[in-house]
This record gives structure tokens, sequence and C-alpha cells, in this order.
């Protein structure tokens, strides 16, 4: 799960990590309210979850209440990259002596942790890595030793961070490795760092990236989801415990597994290409349990998504038998009822193949259509979906 | 022959007596497994009978191997205790770990794998989040389902279960030495590097299929593995072309940040090295069974 900045800054805040103080609006009174108590200039940010946004106008000075009102009123409601602004944070505006950058991520090469770190920050640094590779460290971390003082030392001193910095620098260091490994993050990332005119250091902006596998012992974490922004499919299909994704095409798409369930997208859209170009219009993996009840679930969400006018069950019997996947489309036909209006193309293979295709042509339901293989079903429910558009 | 499993191949269990292991337990015993025991420090010394198979329950990993000798763990312990356990198969120089525990936080994975490597890697880790792997008719250490396809020539490397599956399934009518998950996680043990020198040094396999999916730059650098090292004819498929950027699909791995990692680019790099890639599944396999048919 990826954080808006004020969330990140405030669990850097949580580890000691210098930040500027803010607080986050959701309408232009409020930003006003919050600039007239800090009673100086202050900066307007655009809170998306995306890079670019100073360069598509979400981030903006402003130096009275008024202004800042004005300024927020323009950011609110801005698309940036698809993502709209629904929140500002207005912080206090500093002067920059300079902007470094620094970051913990996965290193999924090595197997381990990285920490990049250079000197020029501020500007986009997948810039700096491509035309300035020697002004980005890179120091692999080991993940039992983790990053003491020691460790940051060497890692500021192969970024080239000033002498007279360099003491604090560690210290910062030390203390994002600490919200890194305390939060479960695989991303912290201060871009940029700064050291203000007085000589201090300050993360001015932030990026985390939280693993939500180790939601199971970080419960404050749930507090951290914005509910405003997620697809309502998505949050509903998040609440069932399903692995569901929407996409913008008109094929539903219901798999066991997760590689095939994308294998299953790909074929979809070549298929789409003799149909119309239709798509896949989602990813939901019903993983291996396949029980009615978890097959009535995703039918359920994905038959309630307006755009999609084919649905596509495509199971690969391992663990779970043929029989009981089809009987699970079977029974989640029966709940849903008379809302189950378009057509479903199964493609059933694997463990007990045979008593799961009976047990669909038995039930002889009129949207339901068996197709033999994952290639062939995919056309089909490319041209029934190409038929409905 | 086959490759990190055979039919001498003892096998212990870790987390046997939950829901998931208990299943499984019973599944690798009937596709001829030879299961020696399980790991449980709360129910050491007890007995368990799967249909007839009565196993015995130790207090520890080491316990286990001093008692049956036995050189593969399979690992069904839950996420929140799944660091310990590897950790315990690797401080006890288990030859073999296979992490089937889906969940797992990638900081624990990082440790574990870590500690394998400053041990010495004397335990070679398959997973987290993984089906396992299976030389069919001779051992099977993990979820794959026996019954999909006999024993063969062919040697499968794959990121996904349900893909491994199904190309098992396509491919039945010539059968595989080993197949082998290595799961879809950020950090995994075994590679498709490892796997695939694994499958080059081995008699038995004749041609390997490789399947990846999008993420990382496992099948990139797989690509300029293969170029280097791999004469065995090698075919590619790889899941995702269709995925959006920035969004996780399924895998944590599965995720598409920018140009990295797509499969347009991972299928390049592989076609670059002289790896047949299929567009789809069955045209992946089909390209296979060209190969096989022509030996």
């Amino acid at each position: 799960m990826d954080l808006y900045e004020y969330q990140a800054k405030d669990l850097f805040a949580a580890h000691g990590v210098p930040v500027l103080p803010g607080e986050v609006a959701e309408n232009p009174a409020d930003a006003k309210a919050i600039a007239a108590k800090y009673g100086q200039a202050v900066v307007v940010k655009a809170q998306v979850k995306t890079g670019g946004r100073g360069k598509a106008g979400g981030v903006k000075l402003a130096s009275t209440a008024e202004e800042t009102e004005e300024k927020a009123k323009g950011i609110l409601g801005l698309d940036i990259k698809g993502h709209i602004v629904h929140r500002v944070l207005v912080t206090p505006a500093s002067d920059i002596a300079e902007e470094y950058y620094f970051s913990f991520l996965l290193d999924r090469a090595n197997r381990t942790f990285l920490a990049m770190a250079s000197v020029e920050g501020g500007m986009d640094i997948e810039e700096v890595a491509a035309t300035k590779p020697e002004a980005l460290a890179k120091i692999h971390i080991d993940a039992i030793k983790g990053v003491d003082a020691a460790k940051a030392t060497e890692i500021a001193d192969a970024a080239n961070f000033p002498a007279e910095v360099k003491d604090q620098v560690v210290d910062v260091i030390v203390k994002l490795w600490e919200t890194f490994v305390a939060e479960d993050a695989t991303l912290v990332e201060v871009n940029p760092l700064v050291r203000d005119p007085e000589g201090k250091i300050v993360a001015l902006d932030g990026k985390v990236t939280l693993d939500e596998n180790a939601d199971f012992r970080h419960p404050a974490h749930a507090e951290l989801v914005d509910k405003q922004a997620e697809d309502p499919l998505e949050a509903k299909a998040k609440e069932k415990g399903l692995n569901y994704v929407k996409l913008d095409g008109q094929v539903g798409i219901i798999g066991n597994g997760a590689g095939l369930v994308m294998s299953t997208l790909d074929v979809v859209a070549y298929a789409g290409e003799k149909h119309k170009g239709v798509k896949p219009a989602n990813f939901l993996d019903i993983g291996g349990g396949a029980s009615a009840e978890v097959m009535a679930n995703g039918l359920d969400i994905i038959l309630h998504d307006p755009d999609v006018r084919s649905v596509f069950v495509n199971v690969f019997g391992g663990i779970t038998a043929c029989d009981a996947v089809a009987n699970g489309i079977v029974q989640a036909l029966g709940i849903i009822g008379d809302e189950a209006t378009k057509p479903l193309v199964v493609r059933l293979d694997g463990n007990n193949v045979e008593e799961g295709r009976r047990i669909l042509a038995e039930a002889n339901h009129p949207l339901v259509t068996v197709v033999d293989t994952m290639d062939n079903a995919a056309d089909k429910a490319a041209e029934l979906a190409a038929a409905g558009v | 022959m086959a490759i990190f499993i055979n039919e001498n191949s003892k096998v212990i269990v870790q987390g046997m007596t939950g829901a998931e292991g208990t299943k499984h337990t019973k599944r690798m015993l009937a596709s001829g497994t030879n299961i020696v025991g399980g790991v449980n420090p709360r129910k050491a010394g007890t007995k368990v009978d799967f249909d007839g198979h009565v196993l015995p329950v130790f207090g520890s990993v080491k316990e286990a191997i001093e008692a049956t000798g036995a050189d593969v763990t399979v690992i069904f312990v839950p996420p929140a205790f799944a660091k310990a356990a590897v950790v315990e198969a690797i401080d006890a120089e288990i030859g073999l770990a296979v992490v089937i525990t889906e969940g797992i936080p990638v900081h624990d994975t990082a440790y574990f794998w870590a500690h394998a490597v400053a041990t010495g890697n004397k335990t070679r880790v398959i997973g987290p989040n993984c089906p396992g792997i299976i030389s069919p008719g001779k051992s099977n250490a993990g979820i794959i389902p026996a019954d999909i396809s006999g024993a063969g020539k062919i040697g499968l490397v794959s990121k996904s279960g349900t893909l491994t599956y199904q190309m098992m399934y396509e491919l039945r009518d010539f059968g595989f030495s080993t197949a082998i998950g290595i799961g879809g996680d950020p950090i995994i043990g075994t590679t498709h590097i490892d796997a695939l020198q694994a499958f080059q040094d081995d008699p038995e396999t004749e041609a390997i299929v490789m399947i990846g999916e999008i993420g990382g730059d496992a099948e990139e650098r797989a690509a300029a593995y293969i170029e280097k090292n791999i004469t065995k004819p090698v075919v590619g498929y790889v899941a995702g072309f269709t995925a959006p950027e920035g969004k996780t699909m399924g895998h944590a791995g599965a995720i598409v940040s920018g140009s990295a990692g797509t499969a347009q680019a991972k299928k390049e790099a592989l076609e670059a090295a002289g790896v047949k890639v299929g567009k789809t599944p069955s045209e992946t396999a089909a390209l296979m069974r060209e190969i096989m048919q022509s030996r």
C-alpha cells in the first residue's frame, strides 16, 4: 500500500525523522484556516499517490491565508495522471540551501535491501540515475545486520554528503531505517531531503510503501487506507477477501491462481483483437479453495460491474476439484438469481473435470456456455462481449 | 536423476498437524513421497495417522533429521511463524527447504534468505509463496497435483502455481523430469537461473520450459544467463502483457512500475537470447511439442 505524503511524514515524525509541521485540508476554507494559524507563507501541496505533481501544478506557494485559500481551490480537484486531488497538505514555507535524495527499497535481484543516496536531490531521481549514475550511491544492506551509525556513515560517505551536515544525515539515515523496518515498508523515499539555511536537515517530502503481508503485526496500518479513493468494487471485493483489480475492459474474468488469471487477461485481450477490441474488465483470483461461496462472491462483484458484457470463468482444478467449482457456479447463479443477466463462458480443466462438466451440462443454465480450451473460451467470451457492446 | 528431489528424498513437513499441512501431507503420501515425519514443538512425541501411514511428530527439525535422516522439509507454517520455521530448518542444515506459505512479510523473507547466505547456503530454499516441486513418480514436495502429468524429459520452472499446472497439463503426453514452482514474491530463494542450471546439468532433462510474469527483472537476468550457459532448448512464457502499471496482480511480485519489469521487455530479452516465447500457454506448449517431436 502506497501512503500519501502526509501519512509518510507522520510515520517519519513518529520515528524521530525531522519533518516540517503541516496539516491536511479537504477544502479551501480549511486550508485558509491552517495558513492563518501558521501566520506566515505556506506551501500548498496536492496529496496524490503519484510523482510529478509539481510539474502538474499541484504544489503552490502562498504568502497569505487568502492566497492559500485561492491556491487550494485551484489544486483540489486537479487530475494528476489520473489521480484526483481530494486533499492538500498546508505546511510552512521554508528556505532551502541544498537538496539531497535518500531512499531504502527492496533489491529483488540481490534478494536484500538497498540504500540509494545522492547530494543531487530535488529533481527526478530516475533522471539522475540515467544521466549521472556516479552521483547516485547504491549500497546493499544486510537484512540481518541492518543499518547502524557505522553503516549509515558508509552510505553518507559514498554519496559525498558535505562534512558539515554528515552527522545529522547519518542520524536521519538510521531513523529512516528504523521506520523502514518497524513499519514493514518496502520503500521509504525522501526527495528532497534538504539542508535549510540554518544548516538543519529536514525531510521535505516523503514516500512510503507498506507491505500488506505484514498487516497482521500492524493493526494501526488499517487506518491509513484511503477508503474514499478506493474503487467501490475493489473495496467490496477486499471486504470479502477477494483479490480483485478493476480494469477498463468489457470481459469479466474469474480464475484461480494469480499467474493463470494474468495469463487469462492476456489471452482475452488477444481474442478481443478479433472482436471489436474488447478487453478484460478485471483481475479476479479466487485462489485455491474455490468454494461455492467464494465463487458466488466473485460472480457477484463482476456481474455488478456496469462495464462487464460477458464473463469468462477460467479454472484449472489443481487442489480444487472441478466438480466443486461447477457446483459453486451453479449455486452462485442460484444465489444471484435474476440479477445475473450476462453470459458466462466456463472453461474447466484438471482435477475431476469430467464430473465438473457433467454438473454444468445437467444444470443447463441459459447463461452458461462450457468451452473446452482456454483459447477457445477466451474467444467465445470476447465474441459475446463484442455482441453486447 | 531429476533436480533437487528424487526417489531417495526423505521428506519432513513443518506444520504437518495444521489444516493445510494435514491435507497436503496426505496428498504427498498418496503420490508416493517418502514422508518420514513432521515437526511441531507442541505435539512432539505424538504420532499422526494419515490413512494408514503413521508418522511421528518431532519437536524440532534437528531432532527429525537425527531420527530419520530427512533431507527435505516442506513448510506450511502460517506467515507469522514462517520466518522462525525457515531459520530453524537452515540452522539444522537440512538440504532443501520448500516454503509453501503464502503472505510472508518481505522483511521476514529477506531475513531468512540472508541467514541462508550467512550460513553458507547449506540449505537450498524454494519459495516462499510457491507450489513446491515435483519429480513425477519419484517425489512430490509441496502442493503440485501429482496426477496432472507423469515422468518425462521436460524440465519446468515457473513463478506461478496454476500456470505450472496448466503447462504440465498441456504437455502431459511428454511428461516431466522435474517441475518446480519458485514463487512470485519479490524475494525468493531458488531462482529461474538456479533451476535452469540444474536442468542443464540433469541428464534426464532434454528441454526446459520457463514461465515468468511481470515484475522485477528475474526473466531478463535468466535470459542473459541462458545465452551464456544453457545449451538445452528453452521455451518461455510470460504472463501479464495486459497488466496495468502500478497495480499489484495477486502475487506481491507481480507489479509493473514504469517500463522495467513489463511482460514485453521480458519477452524481448528472452527472444534475444534465442528462447522461443509463446504468446499464450497453448502456443508455448506447441513450441515445446515441436522441439520434443524433432528429437
